[in-house]
């Protein structure tokens, strides 16, 4: 069974239709890239996934279970693991309170009074940062991070969920070649380690080729192309919408 | 049927219709004082505390200059003269003071206005006087026409229109122009300023002498209507702020409208004078006290974003992300121990030293106050205006249950932080659903509508007055037994909140501060974290003014006026937002300054403002900010 | 580490202030420690402050009292009780005053009369208005010398009956002030005149009067009399609508304080002209005691006085008088001023009264006039001076008024 199931989605703002009728799915351990031209739909997609925008019609399941309209947090608590385009984290906040404060609010521990928080689920916060190759910085300021370790902290933060499907919106947007691509390699491994189903949107074509086991391409808000990477590069409607730039509400 | 014979059988109509018309020159004075206030936070997110200051000014050079010149010309040759002088003050007010500190965390810069109005107020005693100043009427216009059965003033007429002229006036500046559009590009989107290139200084330096300058407009325009006096100042703020959030931050449109709105409300409960409902007679115009405060209420609650807003985007951290926190190492429990004992010691240092405990007494309240301020705005990110609410209910709370119920000291103060907690459940349920100025707004309202209600309700609150007569029990009624009482008070809720900030839900909270999106994404119940941090803030909030009642032996309205929320605010930013020390640092400096400021000069706020203009300069992150980096360079080197 | 020491600064600062400031005490005089609302009122208060300066050196320049001279000290009392009560505390612990003095607010003034009853200090209120100070409130060691909201109201009573008017007006600003003195004026008339009815009362926020729909709200109820309790800029923003409305035409108007020269001299040659109002028309007074305090004021200070002048005077006098008969009776501690005070008789700018033992109220009175406007300035025509004794209830009413006190 598949981990998301997204069942005919629409949206339309105005007399814009961003998106008509989408429907795909990822499974356990699977890469799927979402991609099209700028306007083609595909923020309007991902939002209504992670629970941002509520769609006009049309379903998303998570492991069989109807989880449309419901809000971030929920979405969150439901196994849904997220990173954001411009990396969010907590920067007033050293990179193992980041992860901890994850961790607390996955286990709803937040409302705890009584311990300090700086003893509590430091081992798998710790764990958590090994995953991800951030051990090293467990004690710097988040906000002192560079950028290419603030994305590894937010998908360790992710991660805090233990989630299954993982939500990556640009995910190596503002990275150079060599750190893009060992944060997707490693993307790849705690997907096929961890039995995560992974969806991301991207626009570096060397990213989504490289590493999507799947890729759909979504085009003035409808999905015109679903499959390996091999076929979509080969299908002659993607390379139309792409090299004719007629894509969108350009 | 005709217009006698109606008005006879319906004398309410034309009535409420003349109140109506009434009601659009009010509308346009409070338009013409909200609109420079807008343009300025849209473009420069500063709440600008010294707007009325400029209002104020622009009357008394007005009033000054009128008579300079007899006739039409001098009357509004000084109209004109006055708003450009406010605009020339604007402009250097901007330059000398302001741009120092934009990169000082977020409402620093209302630290430095607020220091603006507490001079200019001080200025304008120095060379205009104690008295009242009354102008000259507008020659030609001091007549009036007969409209329904009564009279109106031609200068409200005039009023009336120059309003709606101001704000098309506006908006052609704002769409057709390139000034305009500029204002508009940097209101919503403050980043796309610096990526078109566009000089930001000059654009704020502009910006801020428009602002300036309308509001020297419309206080020279009251030249005719009322005299120059100190009080202005201040008294126009409050309206001002209340017709810009309820317009929506930025909207001129929108500030005309809640201008509008809020004088017609105020005109109606005027007009309706004493009503009678089931038998019970309520005089409607003692609702004028809080209508816009009502008005600003109800909008908020319904439209989160008042009228024309739309949801502010953040203003991208222009100053420094603060440093993580970290606990007391065993030399700073150790420091903290010798403190407190030093603080015990106190009162028992012999006569020589008699009014030190005096002093420190309102110095440990006031700490109190500000670090519960302190817990919402620096480890919650909710700037409160409003905080005296619960420091007022706590107050009362306690001064009420010592009074009229008659119960003893420690119950009546606990009576009182009960109030104080249950009054921040309630308020803040609704107030946590907004974030930002508009947070900062509906608490300012919410303050506002709970000390209307304590200054009229006689029976229970005493009125403006307040209760008297509530010194506690044996062994607290001495100087020594009540400061002993204080400090352990004040340790344990400076204790707790500093433990709080280290449990799981401190470090939520802080995680909802630094990154919302992130928190709700992370599965962080946000809204109830905020909450519960409110409900903290306000029961400790609550125990200062507990406190504070007891220390006074009584207790007036004064304790949740807007004077003692932006006293709170003030010792937060001065002693700096970014460090659980800074309150704590904050209320010390301001309540010692305050007193021996008063004690100095006759302009002791002048030179109160001067130094924490000083502070601000010196210390942008305020006094802990500043101790913090003498520490770091003095490590470094 | 660094939370705690603010405490520590504060208190550091403080006593190091208190050293430093501490007096020394050479000629003993006898101190007095005022304490008033100096920034939030200077209006009034700087024409107050030179009052009690002049009396002060009066009193020092013909030798003091019982050999000692006096010595006043002044401070601000930030407008509002918290501030107040510490200012108090600071003149009592750190400057060991004889007695206090001052207060210009009516909760700031209840607020210190609280304080000195705890703190058994003597304290002569000098210009708080509220009835509440010196009945419901009073305390024993609490005296006040201004005329009170009451006696103020009382005082117009006569002409208010007299004009027979049947349908009133009421206007005041929203606090105890306004409203005490509206509901003593409707009590006090509907007792005179039982036929009176009240057609309009409009309750307005202080400072803050929307003239415009005042006015036509009150114009709208067609009164053939209108009492006002508006003051300061209030007044003048309403004066001048009231002006261009043509509102209170042929209407008779009683309005409080209004002939103080505080609130009429900024209206100028817009004053109103007919209004019977309480106030002071120094220009136009021929009491023997007032010609002596006004040259004198005049040659100190080269402007003619205020009524703050009269009250800063006549508030040092009181003293003076308080101190005299304590020492004379063996010293002049609290218990001993309070006997002293109890029926201590005192000469001001308007003549002698006394302080009653009774509600330990000055019987000090004021002037009752009608406005008109002469060389382009407001004055009071036809005044007449009311003796407070006159319009005071008597001292068995009284008793009942006064629960808190012995």
């Amino acid at each position: 069974m598949s981990v998301l199931a997204v069942e005919a989605l629409s949206k339309s703002y105005g007399g814009v239709q961003a998106l008509d009728g989408v429907s795909f799915s990822v499974s356990a351990g699977e890469l799927l890239a979402l991609i099209g031209p700028n306007g083609a739909g595909k923020s309007t997609c991902f939002n209504i996934v992670n629970g941002q925008i509520r769609a006009d019609s049309g379903r998303v399941r998570l492991n069989g279970r109807d989880v449309t309209g419901a809000s971030p947090r929920r979405m969150a608590l439901e196994g849904v693991g997220r990173s954001f385009q411009v990396a969010q984290v907590f920067g007033s906040m050293t990179v193992r309170e980041n992860v901890q404060t994850a961790l607390l609010a996955a286990r709803h521990r937040l409302l705890g009074f009584l311990r300090p928080a700086a003893t509590l689920l430091r081992a798998e916060a710790e764990a958590l940062l090994e995953q991800t190759r951030m051990a090293a910085r467990a004690d710097e300021p988040a906000a002192a991070l560079a950028y290419g370790d603030v994305k590894r902290l937010e998908l360790a933060m992710a991660l805090a969920t233990a989630p299954r499907l993982l939500l990556m919106d640009e995910p190596t947007a503002g990275m150079g070649v060599e750190e893009r691509l060992a944060l997707m390699a490693l993307v790849r491994d705690l997907a096929r380690t961890n039995g995560l189903a992974v969806l991301f949107t991207e626009h570096s074509m060397d990213v989504v080729f490289g590493h999507a086991d799947r890729v759909i391409v979504l085009a003035r808000g409808r999905l015109i192309a679903d499959g390996t990477p091999q076929q979509v590069r080969a299908d002659p409607k993607v390379a139309d919408i792409y090299l004719g730039r007629r894509g969108g509400a350009e | 049927m005709s217009f006698e014979a109606f008005a006879a059988d319906w004398p309410l109509v034309p009535a409420l219709a003349f109140q109506a018309i009434n009601g659009f020159a009010s509308a346009s004075t409070l338009f013409l004082v909200a609109a420079g206030l807008s343009i300025i936070f849209g473009v420069t997110r500063i709440v600008n505390m010294a707007h009325g200051s400029f209002y104020m000014l622009g009357l008394y050079v007005a009033v000054t200059l009128a008579p300079l010149v007899p006739g039409p010309l001098g009357y509004w040759g000084a109209v004109l003269a006055a708003a450009l002088v406010m605009g020339l003050l604007g402009a250097l007010v901007e330059i000398t003071v302001l741009r120092r500190i934009y990169r000082a965390p977020e409402l620093y810069q209302l630290l430095a206005t607020f220091a603006l109005l507490l001079v200019i107020n001080d200025a304008a005693l120095y060379f205009w006087g104690p008295e009242d100043i009354l102008g000259p009427r507008a020659p030609g216009l001091t007549g009036s026409v007969a409209l329904l059965g009564r009279r109106l003033p031609e200068y409200d007429i005039l009023l009336a229109l120059i309003g709606p002229i101001v704000l098309t006036v506006l908006h052609i500046v704002l769409t057709r122009t390139r000034f305009g559009r500029l204002i508009r590009a940097a209101t919503q989107d403050r980043e796309m300023v610096a990526v078109l290139g566009i000089n930001e200084a000059l654009l704020f330096t502009a910006v801020f002498a428009l602002g300036a300058a309308i509001a020297g407009f419309g206080g020279a325009l009251q030249m005719a209507r009322e005299p120059a006096n100190l009080l202005i100042d201040l008294g126009v703020l409050g309206d001002a702020f209340v017709v810009v959030v309820v317009g929506g931050m930025g909207s001129i449109r929108g500030a005309y409208l809640a201008a509008v709105l809020v004088a017609q409300v105020k005109a109606l409960c005027t007009a309706l004078g004493i009503i009678e409902i089931a038998g019970i007679s309520f005089n409607m115009s003692k609702l004028t006290l809080v209508a816009e405060f009502l008005v600003m209420a109800v909008v908020l609650i319904l439209r989160p974003h008042g009228l024309f807003g739309r949801p502010i985007p953040p203003a991208h951290h222009r100053g420094s992300v603060e440093a993580p926190l970290r606990p007391l190492t065993t030399t700073g429990k150790f420091s903290f121990i010798v403190i407190i004992l030093g603080l015990a010691a106190l009162p028992f240092l012999g006569a020589a030293f008699s009014y030190a405990p005096v002093l420190a007494l309102d110095v440990l309240i006031a700490a109190l106050f500000a670090a519960s301020l302190h817990f919402l705005m620096g480890p919650g990110g909710l700037a409160s205006f409003g905080h005296a609410a619960s420091f007022g209910l706590g107050a009362y709370g306690t001064a009420f249950a010592a009074t009229s119920l008659g119960l003893d000291t420690i119950t009546a103060f606990a009576f009182g932080i009960a109030v104080a907690a249950l009054g921040a459940a309630l308020l803040g349920s609704v107030a946590v659903r907004l974030e930002g100025v508009y947070f900062a707004m509906l608490t300012l309202a919410f303050a506002q509508i709970v000390w209307s209600v304590v200054y009229q309700w006689e029976d229970v609150t005493g009125g403006s007055n307040g209760l008297f007569g509530l010194w506690p029990d044996p062994p607290f009624d001495s100087r020594t037994g009540l400061y002993l009482a204080a400090l352990a008070v004040t340790v344990a809720g400076v204790m707790l909140l500093r433990y709080l900030a280290f449990s799981p839900f401190g470090y939520g909270l802080r995680a909802a501060r630094d990154s919302a999106m992130r928190a709700e994404a992370s599965g962080i119940p946000v809204a109830r974290l905020r909450w519960l941090a409110f409900i903290v803030a306000g029961t400790l909030g609550g125990a200062a003014g507990g406190l504070f009642a007891f220390a006074k032996g009584s207790i007036s309205p004064e304790a949740i006026s807007v004077g003692r929320s932006i006293d709170g605010l003030v010792m937060v930013l001065l002693g700096g937002v970014q460090s659980l020390a800074g309150p704590l640092l904050g209320a010390g400096t301001l309540t010692v300054l305050q007193d021996t400021v008063m004690r100095e000069t006759d302009y002791w706020r002048a030179l109160l403002g001067g130094l924490i203009l000083l502070v601000v300069f010196a210390f942008p992150g305020g006094i802990a900010g500043g101790l913090a980096l003498l520490a770091r360079r003095g490590a470094g080197r | 580490m660094m939370r705690g020491s603010t405490l520590v600064r504060a208190a550091l600062i403080g006593t190091a202030l208190a050293l430093a400031l501490l007096p020394a005490r050479a000629a003993e005089p006898i101190r007095i420690g005022e304490l008033n609302s100096y920034k939030a009122q200077p209006a009034f208060l700087e024409p107050y402050r030179k009052g009690m300066e002049l009396a002060v050196n009066q009193i020092n320049a013909a030798g003091g009292i019982a050999g000692r001279p006096l010595e006043l000290i002044t401070r601000d009392d930030g407008g509002n009780p918290g501030d107040a009560v510490r200012v108090a505390e600071e003149l009592v612990t750190r400057e060991k005053v004889d007695a206090l003095t001052g207060t210009f607010l009516s909760h700031v003034g209840l607020a210190v009369a609280g304080y000195a009853a705890k703190r058994q200090v003597f304290f002569l209120a000098a210009e708080p208005l509220t009835d509440k100070i010196t009945w419901s409130d009073g305390n024993r060691y609490t005296f006040r010398l201004r005329a009170s909201t009451y006696m103020q109201v009382a005082m117009l009573m006569p002409e208010a009956a007299a004009a027979k008017r049947k349908r009133w007006a009421i206007v005041y600003p929203n606090y105890e002030y306004g409203q005490s003195a509206a509901a003593t004026f409707k009590k006090l008339l509907s007792a005179a005149q039982p036929d009176v009815e009240f057609v309009a009362e409009q309750a307005t926020p202080l400072g803050k009067l929307d003239a415009g729909p005042v006015v036509q709200a009150i114009a709208d109820a067609k009164p053939d009399a209108v009492f006002n309790v508006l003051f300061g800029p209030d007044l003048a923003k309403f004066v001048r609508e009231a002006n261009t409305r043509a509102a209170l035409e042929g209407v008779f108007v009683v309005s409080l304080l209004s002939g103080e020269p505080e609130y009429l001299d900024p209206l100028k040659a817009e004053a109103p002209v007919g209004w019977v109002v309480t106030g002071y028309p120094w220009y136009d007074i021929v009491l023997p005691a007032h010609k002596a305090f006004l040259d004198a004021y005049q040659g100190a200070y080269g402007e003619p006085p205020r009524l703050g002048s009269v009250v800063g005077y006549a508030t040092i006098r009181s003293l003076a008088a308080g101190f005299t008969k304590a020492s004379a009776a063996g010293g002049i501690d609290a218990e001993r001023m309070i006997a002293a005070f109890k029926g201590l008789e005192v000469t001001g700018p308007f003549g002698p009264f006394i302080y009653r033992a009774s509600d330990h109220q000055a019987t000090m009175g004021a002037f009752v006039g009608t406005t008109a406007v002469k060389h382009g300035m407001g004055v009071m025509t036809g005044a007449r001076y009311v003796d407070g004794a006159s319009v005071l209830p008597s001292d068995a009413e009284v008793k009942a008024l006064r629960p808190a006190a012995d």
